[in-house]
Formats: C-alpha cells, sequence, structure tokens
C-alpha cells in the first residue's frame, strides 16, 4: 500500500512525474490482477524500470509504433482488461488522434491514456515533442475524461483512482524532474472535484497541472501587494467542476485561468464556455501558451517565454485588475 | 480437407449472401453502397460463418468465441447476411441496412448488435485490435478461441497495418488469422496502379507471418486455408474479383460504392438466379 506520508511525498517529487506515474503503475499491478501496462519504447523514460523488473509479463512494450499500441490496448480493453498506455503527450494527441477518437472515444472503450511531458515538459528536444494543444483536442471527443494533476502526489492519486473507473482517460503529466510539491500532505482526491488550496474575495486563479503551484506562488506575490487570491486546482478538465467555476465567478470581481497549455481549447476556453452558457460572467484573463510555438529550450526558459512565472502572472493581474 | 456436405453447404449460403447484398444495395435507394467490395469477400465470411466460426447464437458473449473484427469496415453488407446465415441475427433486420436508427449502419459499430466486436471504417485499425485481443486471449489462457481480421488489400496501403504486422510477428501470436480480401481494386482504380504493394506475399512472410494464397471464391480453398493451425499468424491472400458474380460489376471500381437503376437491379438479380 502506497503511504502517504511527507517522506513519500518529497521522494515523488524528486523522482517527477515519470517516476509518480512508474510508483503508481507498481502499486495497481499488485492490487489490480488484470491491468496491463503497454508503452512505446518509453518504458524507462515513463518510470517503468522497477515495474518491468517485477511485472514483466504485465509489460507490453510495442516499439515506436503508437497509433498500434492504442489499437492493442482498445482489444486488451475489450477483453475487460484494465489498459494502461504511455507515450509523449504529443504523440497521444496528435500522432494516434484517429486511433484515440476511434477506439477510446466512439467505441467508449476504457483504455487508460498516459500523455508525457506535456506542455514544455521536453521543450528541449523543439515543437516536435511540446504538446500544447492535447487537451484541445481530448476534450472535444466524447466519453472521455481529462485530467491533468497538479503534483507529483497527485498524479499518483489519479492513476489509482482511474483504475476503477469504466470511463476512457487521458492524463496529461506536467511539469519537470524534481516537480514542485503543492500537497505537503494527503488530501482527498475525486475526479471531477476542484481542490480548493487558497480562499480571497478578490481573484481566483483557476490553475491545472504544473499552473496549479505558481498559481499558489502567484497568490502570495499578490497577498504580499494587497491582493486577495483564491486558488482552485482544476485538475479534471473533463468532466469539469461546474459548480466550483460557478461559485468562483460569484465571488470573486476576476477570474484567472492558468494552463501550460495554448489559450486555445484548454482550461480558458472549458472555463469560458461553461460560464458563458449561463449569461453575463466576471471578467477571464487567460494565462497560457499564445498561439505559437516557442523556440526550443530548458523548461525554466519557455515557461519564463510564454509568462508562465509567478512574477509574470502577477504583473498580468495587477495590471487586469486596474482596468476593471 | 473440407467434406462436400460442407462445401455444397457453405457454397449455397453464398448465394443467399450475395442476393441479400443486391437486394440491400437496391433498398438504399440513390445513396447506393459498396457493393463490390462486399461481393468480393462473400465466399470467405461463407465459409467462416457457416463452415468454421465458434459462436454461440445465444450467448454472443460466449468466452469460447471467436472474435470476428472486420477492417474493412465497408463490407459490413456482407458481413450482416454472414451472421444471418450463423444465426447471429434474424433475416428481417436486413431490411433495415443504411437506414436512420438502424443497427446495421454502413460500417460496424458497436451499438447492441450481436458478433460485432469492434467499430470499423477507418481504414488501417482492426489488425491492431486483432493483435491486442490475441495478447488478452493468451492472458486468458483461452487458447480455443482465433481472431478473424478481415482487410482489403487496397486497405494495406495504411502504415499502421504494417505497424501491427510486425507486432503479431513479434508475439508470435498462433491465434491470430488475417484474411486479406485480394479484389486488386481501389476507390481510385487498379491497386497495382495507385500504390503497388508486390510482392505482397514477402512483405507477411518477412513480418513473421505463415502465408496462404488462394482464390477466394472457391469455398473448398477457403475452408481448408481456415482449417490450417501453424506456431505464427496466418494471412490468407484471398484473390478475389470486385463485383463478383454480377457481370457488369465484376472487375469495374466504379461499382466500389454504387447505387442500381431499376434495370440494372433486375438484371441483376437474374443473373444471380441463372446461376442457381
Amino acid at each position: 500500500m502506497i503511504e502517504y506520508n511527507k517522506r513519500n511525498i518529497r521522494t515523488w517529487s524528486l523522482l517527477g512525474p515519470s517516476g509518480a506515474f512508474g510508483t503508481a503503475a507498481l502499486e495497481l499491478a499488485e492490487t489490480k490482477p488484470d491491468m496491463v501496462m503497454l508503452t512505446a519504447d518509453l518504458c524507462f523514460f515513463s518510470g517503468l524500470e522497477r515495474f518491468k523488473a517485477a511485472y514483466p509479463d504485465k509489460l507490453y512494450n510495442l516499439g515506436i509504433a503508437e497509433q498500434n499500441m492504442i489499437g492493442v490496448a482498445a482489444g486488451f480493453a475489450k477483453e475487460e482488461f484494465i489498459p494502461f498506455a504511455n507515450t509523449y503527450a504529443s504523440f497521444c494527441a496528435s500522432r494516434c488522434a484517429d486511433q484515440v477518437r476511434v477506439n477510446m472515444s466512439y467505441m467508449n472503450l476504457p483504455i487508460k491514456l498516459i500523455g508525457l511531458t506535456a506542455g514544455y515538459g521536453a521543450g528541449i528536444l523543439g515543437a516536435t515533442h511540446m504538446s500544447i494543444e492535447d487537451i484541445s483536442f481530448m476534450r472535444a471527443l466524447p466519453n472521455i475524461t481529462v485530467i491533468s494533476p497538479a503534483d507529483c502526489m497527485e498524479i499518483i492519486k489519479v492513476v489509482l483512482a482511474v483504475a476503477n473507473t469504466p470511463d476512457p482517460t487521458y492524463i496529461r503529466l506536467t511539469g519537470p524532474m524534481n516537480s514542485p510539491i503543492v500537497y505537503k500532505e494527503d488530501y482527498d482526491f475525486q475526479i471531477g472535484k476542484a481542490v480548493k488550496l487558497a480562499e480571497g474575495d478578490e481573484v481566483c486563479i483557476i490553475a491545472t497541472g504544473s499552473m496549479v503551484y505558481q498559481a499558489m506562488q502567484t497568490a502570495k506575490l499578490l497577498e504580499a501587494e494587497g491582493v486577495s487570491c483564491s486558488v482552485l486546482n482544476m485538475h479534471t478538465i473533463k468532466p469539469l467542476d461546474i459548480e466550483n467555476v460557478f461559485e468562483a465567478n460569484e465571488k470573486h470581481m476576476l477570474l484567472v485561468t492558468a494552463e501550460e497549455h495554448s489559450i486555445i481549447g484548454g482550461l480558458y476556453s472549458t472555463v469560458l464556455e461553461a460560464l458563458s452558457k449561463e449569461g453575463t460572467h466576471k471578467p477571464i484573463l487567460p494565462i497560457g501558451i499564445r498561439d505559437t510555438f516557442v523556440h526550443a529550450g530548458s523548461y525554466s526558459y519557455q515557461m519564463q517565454e510564454s509568462g508562465l512565472t509567478a512574477e509574470s502572472m502577477k504583473i498580468k493581474i495587477l495590471e487586469r485588475l486596474q482596468n476593471l | 480437407m473440407a467434406d462436400r456436405d460442407l462445401i455444397s453447404k457453405c457454397e449455397d449460403a453464398a448465394k443467399r449472401i450475395r442476393r441479400r447484398i443486391i437486394d440491400m444495395t437496391y433498398a438504399t435507394g440513390s445513396t447506393g453502397a459498396h457493393i463490390g467490395g462486399s461481393l468480393s469477400i462473400v465466399e470467405l465470411f461463407a465459409g467462416l460463418y457457416v463452415g468454421k466460426i465458434r459462436y454461440m447464437a445465444d450467448d454472443p458473449n460466449w468466452e469460447g468465441r471467436d472474435r470476428v473484427i472486420l477492417s474493412k469496415g465497408h463490407a459490413a453488407m456482407a458481413l450482416y447476411p454472414a451472421m444471418v446465415e450463423a444465426g447471429i441475427i434474424d433475416e428481417s433486420e436486413l431490411e433495415s441496412f443504411k437506414k436512420d436508427g438502424s443497427r446495421l449502419g454502413g460500417h460496424p459499430s458497436l451499438n447492441g448488435l450481436p458478433g460485432i466486436e469492434f467499430a470499423s471504417g477507418s481504414l488501417g485499425q482492426g489488425l491492431s485490435l486483432g493483435v491486442g485481443t490475441c495478447l488478452a486471449l493468451k492472458r486468458k489462457n483461452n487458447n480455443d478461441s482465433r481472431v478473424f481480421v478481415y482487410l482489403g488489400d487496397g486497405e494495406c496501403d495504411e502504415g499502421s497495418v504494417w505497424e501491427a504486422a510486425a507486432s503479431a510477428g513479434h508475439y508470435i501470436l498462433n491465434n491470430l488469422v488475417a484474411i486479406v480480401d485480394m479484389n486488386a481494386i481501389q476507390y481510385d482504380g487498379y491497386t497495382t496502379e495507385i500504390m503497388d504493394m508486390s510482392p505482397f506475399e514477402n512483405k507477411w512472410r518477412d513480418f513473421g507471418w505463415d502465408v496462404i494464397t488462394i482464390n477466394g471464391h472457391s469455398i473448398e480453398e477457403v475452408l481448408n486455408a481456415y482449417d490450417y493451425r501453424g506456431d505464427k499468424s496466418l494471412v490468407i491472400l484471398a484473390h478475389t474479383v470486385k463485383g463478383k458474380g454480377i457481370s457488369f460489376m465484376e472487375n469495374n471500381w466504379k461499382y466500389h460504392n454504387a447505387s442500381l437503376s431499376k434495370a440494372l437491379y433486375e438484371q441483376a438479380v437474374e443473373e444471380l438466379e441463372a446461376a442457381i
């Protein structure tokens, strides 16, 4: 049994998103006899080294053939196994687009697809390995649950939780190795239920994935400027926790969405679509990746270039507040 | 070797299936249907559904069943009448083919119709599904069921087919049978002119498959091929005629997807009845 204690939380953070995924995968192998793990030549990269050593017969490495991997996963799902499949997020969403659409969405087969290094996690390798549009694609497909965990402990909770649902699910992993810790202790995680991490009354930052930590830092910076700020961890993008979005809209003057993803089709679009159905809503400031490819570079360089740091967010929010 | 009684039973079924295909196409009116590639696959289905399939019509989810995957989903119009022959669906349901709200779509979908394992229609995906299903059956220690995946020769232009073929070879899936309906014509013309995949047999062998090449309209050859058991995945390369059985459709790429006027429908029926 995985223990959610301070020591483990620190270790998972050091391991980073893939290491956390691998830890959860190992736990699943021990507790879910019907779980199988598929990868496309990313066994070690996705943190499955220990999994491979302990459960070699549960691991199917399909080679560099992601589209086939999705089809093979669908075969397992149809025969009532619980298939997890992983590859770079960019390949989940765009290279395998049709396989995901037909097998996971149309046929509603409960494949659990893990998108590694979503956002800028592999941005050093250039735009081919950046994944800044995967939420946009996945959420447009019926039946697919879309989750973007905030830190390494949440990754573990998500991976364990999705093994118990009958839904096809896409999990995008963001953040670097030695990943910032959002949750210092255990908490209650439920798919589709946002988590309030800070409560203020002027601004509410609705954040997902790696941007949850940045949002919390931003809230502290704003506090120092005399601005009271809430933070909502919107780990599940589909189905959206509409209740919490409406509540945030009612209680605050300004809403901010924060995502390591294009502002087209991601969390910003999701929140805006939900609110606009209800008529008028508070102003929404989108923090995300503008409609372009950032030059290849380190994770921190790309986050800075895209304005995805607490300092940059603080400035934008203060500017927006002045113009309300 | 296949016995004479079974051969003639399957041949009779093939005649009924072919006749139903003509009726179903005519009933679609001006919409038309994928008639050419449905007529080419008739004996391949008759041999399976009447001759060889492990299936219990009263228990569609029986674990011991053979799994059938129609990767060339546009041949659904031949699949449904073949399923009638096996008692999986009622003949009366064929009248609903391609109608609003029908379970019998132009491509198979997962809509409660028994006997359909997967939806298809987007070419190049069925063999991967077959590989996954075979691996899953082996995990379950189900050594009785086989997985039959029906592909078109034009479909084999898709790169994903070869990703799947490589993985079947890698995992040595002796419970996998791929059948390629080699009617030699795709949407825009002859496969040799559009995208020549020859030497086709060598490609499968090189990926680690056993290869049997047959006349796909000879029930005897079809049944014998289905009886083959080896240590590897098996591909049956079935040479067929697009539009088989109707003179004006045979080898005519215009009948890949077509409608039938009353006159042409009557001519087609006449030709089929003369053959009986």
